[in-house]
């Protein structure tokens, strides 16, 4: 077999792999891809219940309920423009806190989200950079008070 | 002062490195030998500065020196002393700083066991590696130094995050960037061989132990870090496809790839360019790990509170890393002579197709893990992608690799026969099929597709083997000279058997563990009993208990199987005062076929009945996946172990037969 022959050959499986590949991609994108919204999108863009979703903001100072006998926790999640009763059923993560930032990821269901996830992280200084531009955009985000937890060099 | 004095150490690391990055390559291009030999005691120096740097820091973290900002944002002086140490590593400045020692011993380590290197090689691989250094040294004294002080001290400091004081963790980050950071000499030796112009076998002999050493870490680290996952954060999950892990992920996959694409240019002169290729790509992800994890572009359960001016110099540092270094394949990869010829089916063409499918998945990762980034910087809006996408992506690429695993090694070099190969494989192939309806008469009620991962876990296991029996002509001659045949395997070879058997242990664990995972959440009052696949759990109550720097509410849970006894757990929830965070305790029982995997959670809102939230997980098969990185592991250290591979034996010229190292290189 030529040289040029040869490396044809292997150009051509290059070819097929990446083009499955990419084609495998784009399925899975199409199925897969989760958006992140805000209370204020959620609200806005009347989502479908079996759309899945991702809702992040401020957990609301005492609005987290536990329901006696279940595992069910009830709190609302807020860009402190629009609030989000969420439904959660498990444990929840080690640093969730009350005034704190979360994500969670679930779907509608006549007004509350059913969240089926909901995110930890391992710094409770972190605040999620969704969660943030959430705050920004709300016009809530109070700038020195994140620089002086987070991102001053430790 | 000892503090002082290792800020100063790091400061004359530079120095040390800008000489040794400028110098010998200077050296190498004017033919000075003067200049060149200056590498190795350069490369030297730069090491032993910067273990006193990292040393000092230690001490540091060791005495509790509270007016270091590092030691106070990130210790506490009742923390477990091996904590206090491993806390140097588990924030992002002291992480840092054992990420350039390592940088620098491996350097040295190469300027001290390369004695065979040709001087102008060695002085080009050391300049490069230094170079490298320099870029990590001026990150490290620009935008995050380990050694400012604060002034006045704190009485005590901040502690380290709970989640963090664990002992897998401990060791996660050391072996990580031995992986890491080890895939930068294969990448300096890339840029060098570039620069010369030249990669043969030799070349490939020489880089193969250091991308061995670091494919081995690599893997060890990022066993380490899902262990870890698995059993503290309570997920009962081992693998999230989150992108920190990704970032992990992305280098293993390229550094196999280089690991099995530099045997060819080893045994075969073959596949040159694309070596060089791979080199460089690992190394990059390596790159490009670091600053997913330490610029906070991405939301991840790790991030390291972050700082844009970190991003972008490590984003900068990136882009010169990368684009210098593919501008230079682009200028000199056309002239590397390409080897010798071979069919699409023999050794090479198995080895290519291995590569090629591990790139794939390494860039559908890389596009997952990215596309977030993407789509938001052209404001199609904020997208998560998780684990769906990747398992619908990356299940698919692996499957035919692993098939093609057990086929490859069995095909000859140069010119294979697939039928020949394909009849040395029917006990696999009846193996797979008898796993395969085995697993679907037990679990006539799971996935289809367990019982085909089943199936092809056995394929590869069986054909790994198969090769060894072939290898040994077992029953074609006499036991005896199959003994012998076998005793004379080379360790590489033993390596890739190992290795790939293991392998299949892996598979079969993932499928498992993947597939038929039981899950039960519940409020549970004492005495109360809940059936979880088999297994009766019943909760007997909790206590409070004290650590030696948290408090915690420890659950009992006697666990019995149709009556008899198994064992009693006792997860925790423990509170940590000094961080003021609580940390779960996952309790597991492993055991062959399964872990019986059991949480406690936060007390019922009744209190009056003392119940509790509980978490029990069923992990089938969960041990195997440990187990068989294990032996995956073991294989890379056997084939090292090879003294064709002992650092620095090989010369370039094949006078001496294979197996007797020159002289003076047996240490």
């Amino acid at each position: 077999m030529k040289r040029k022959h040869k490396r044809l050959t292997f150009v051509v499986i290059a070819m097929v792999l990446l083009a499955s590949a990419a084609g495998l991609a784009l399925v899975a994108f199409e199925d897969n891809i989760v958006f992140f919204y805000s209370p204020t999108d959620v609200l806005t863009k009347n989502l479908s219940p079996d759309r899945r979703v991702r809702l992040g903001g401020l957990v609301e100072e005492g609005s987290v309920e536990k329901t006696a006998g279940s595992t069910v926790i009830l709190f609302r999640v807020t860009d402190l423009q629009n609030t989000i009763p969420v439904s959660y059923e498990g444990l929840l993560p080690d640093l969730f806190r009350e005034g704190q930032g979360v994500i969670t990821e679930g779907v509608m269901v006549g007004g509350v989200f059913q969240a089926s996830e909901v995110l930890a992280k391992h710094d409770e200084n972190y605040m999620p950079p969704e969660v943030a531009e959430i705050l920004k955009e709300s016009g809530q985000w109070e700038e020195q008070d994140n620089q002086e937890q987070g991102d001053k060099p430790k | 002062m000892i503090v002082e004095a290792g800020h100063f150490a790091l400061i004359l690391a530079v120095v040390f490195a800008l000489i040794q990055g400028t110098l010998p390559l200077i050296g190498a291009h004017r033919n000075n030998a003067t200049w060149m030999a200056l590498s190795v005691p350069t490369a030297v120096a730069q090491f032993i500065l910067v273990a006193i740097s990292f040393a000092a820091l230690t001490y540091a973290y060791v005495t509790s020196d509270f007016s270091v900002y590092n030691v106070a944002a990130n210790s506490h002086s009742a923390k477990p002393m091996i904590y206090k140490i491993s806390g140097v590593w588990a924030n992002h400045e002291g992480s840092m700083l054992l990420w350039v020692m390592i940088l620098a011993l491996f350097g040295s380590a190469v300027a001290v066991f390369g004695r065979n290197l040709p001087p102008t090689l060695k002085a080009r691989v050391l300049g490069v590696q230094a170079l490298i250094s320099v870029g990590f040294y001026l990150f490290i004294l620009f935008t995050s130094n380990p050694f400012e002080r604060l002034l006045p001290a704190p009485i005590d400091g901040r502690g380290l995050n709970p989640l963090l004081q664990d002992p897998g963790l401990a060791m996660h980050p050391p072996f990580l960037y031995l992986g890491y950071v080890g895939f930068s000499i294969a990448f300096s030796f890339a840029i060098a061989a570039l620069i010369e112009g030249r990669v043969d076998a030799a070349w490939a002999r020489w880089v193969r132990p250091w991308t061995l050493v670091a494919w081995v870490s690599l893997t060890l680290g990022i066993a380490l870090g899902s262990w870890w996952a698995y059993y503290e954060l309570g997920w009962g999950g081992w693998w999230f496809w989150d992108p920190v892990e990704n970032a992990s992920f992305m280098p293993w996959l390229a550094g196999t790839a280089l690991l099995h694409s530099s045997v060819v240019v080893e045994k075969r002169n073959a596949l040159k360019g694309w070596t060089i290729f791979l080199a460089i790509v690992t190394f990059s992800l390596s790159l490009l790990g670091a600053f997913l994890v330490r610029s906070g572009v991405l939301t991840s359960v790790h991030a390291f509170a972050s700082d844009p001016a970190r991003g972008v110099f490590i984003l900068g540092l990136l882009v010169v890393v990368i684009g210098g270094s593919f501008t230079l394949f682009a200028i000199r990869g056309p002239a590397l002579k390409s080897g010798s010829l071979f069919r699409p089916i023999s050794r090479e063409g198995a080895l290519l197709l291995n590569n090629l499918l591990m790139t794939t998945g390494a860039a559908a990762v890389l596009l997952g893990t990215l596309y977030p980034l993407f789509l938001d910087a052209v404001g199609g809006g904020k997208v998560s992608v998780g684990p769906p996408f990747f398992n619908a992506v990356f299940i698919p690429l692996m499957t035919p690799m692993i098939a093609a695993m057990a086929i490859g090694s069995l095909l000859a070099w140069k010119r294979g026969d697939l039928a020949q190969a394909m009849g040395r494989l029917w006990t696999a192939l009846a193996a797979a099929g008898a796993v395969v309806l085995l697993v679907w008469w037990i679990v006539a009620d799971g996935p289809v597709l367990a019982a085909l991962g089943m199936g092809l876990a056995a394929w590869l296991f069986v054909g790994t083997v198969a090769e060894l029996t072939v290898r040994i002509r077992l029953f074609r001659v006499p036991v005896g000279e199959s003994l012998r045949r076998l005793s004379r395997i080379p360790r590489a070879t033993w390596g890739m058997t190992v290795a790939h058997a293991g392998m299949a242990v892996v598979v079969a664990g993932m499928v498992g563990a993947g597939n038929w995972k039981v899950e039960s959440i519940q409020v549970m009052t004492p005495g109360e009993t809940v059936t979880v696949a088999g297994y009766d759990y019943t909760f007997r109550g909790a206590t409070e208990v004290q650590g030696p720097n948290y408090t915690a509410t420890r659950g009992t849970f006697d666990i019995s199987r149709e009556g008899r006894r198994v064992t009693t757990l006792y997860p925790e929830n423990r509170n940590y005062p000094v961080e003021k965070r609580p940390s779960t305790e996952a309790a597991i029982l492993t055991t062959f076929w399964a872990d019986l995997y059991v949480v406690i959670g936060d007390p019922d809102k009744n209190t009056a009945t003392g119940g509790y939230v509980t978490r029990i997980y069923h992990n089938p098969m969960i041990a195997w996946i440990w187990a068989g990185i294990l032996i995956m592991v073991s294989g890379g250290l056997v084939s090292l172990s090879d003294r064709r591979h002992r650092v620095g034996a090989p010369t370039r010229h094949r006078a001496a037969p294979i197996g007797a190292a020159p002289a003076g290189v047996r240490e």
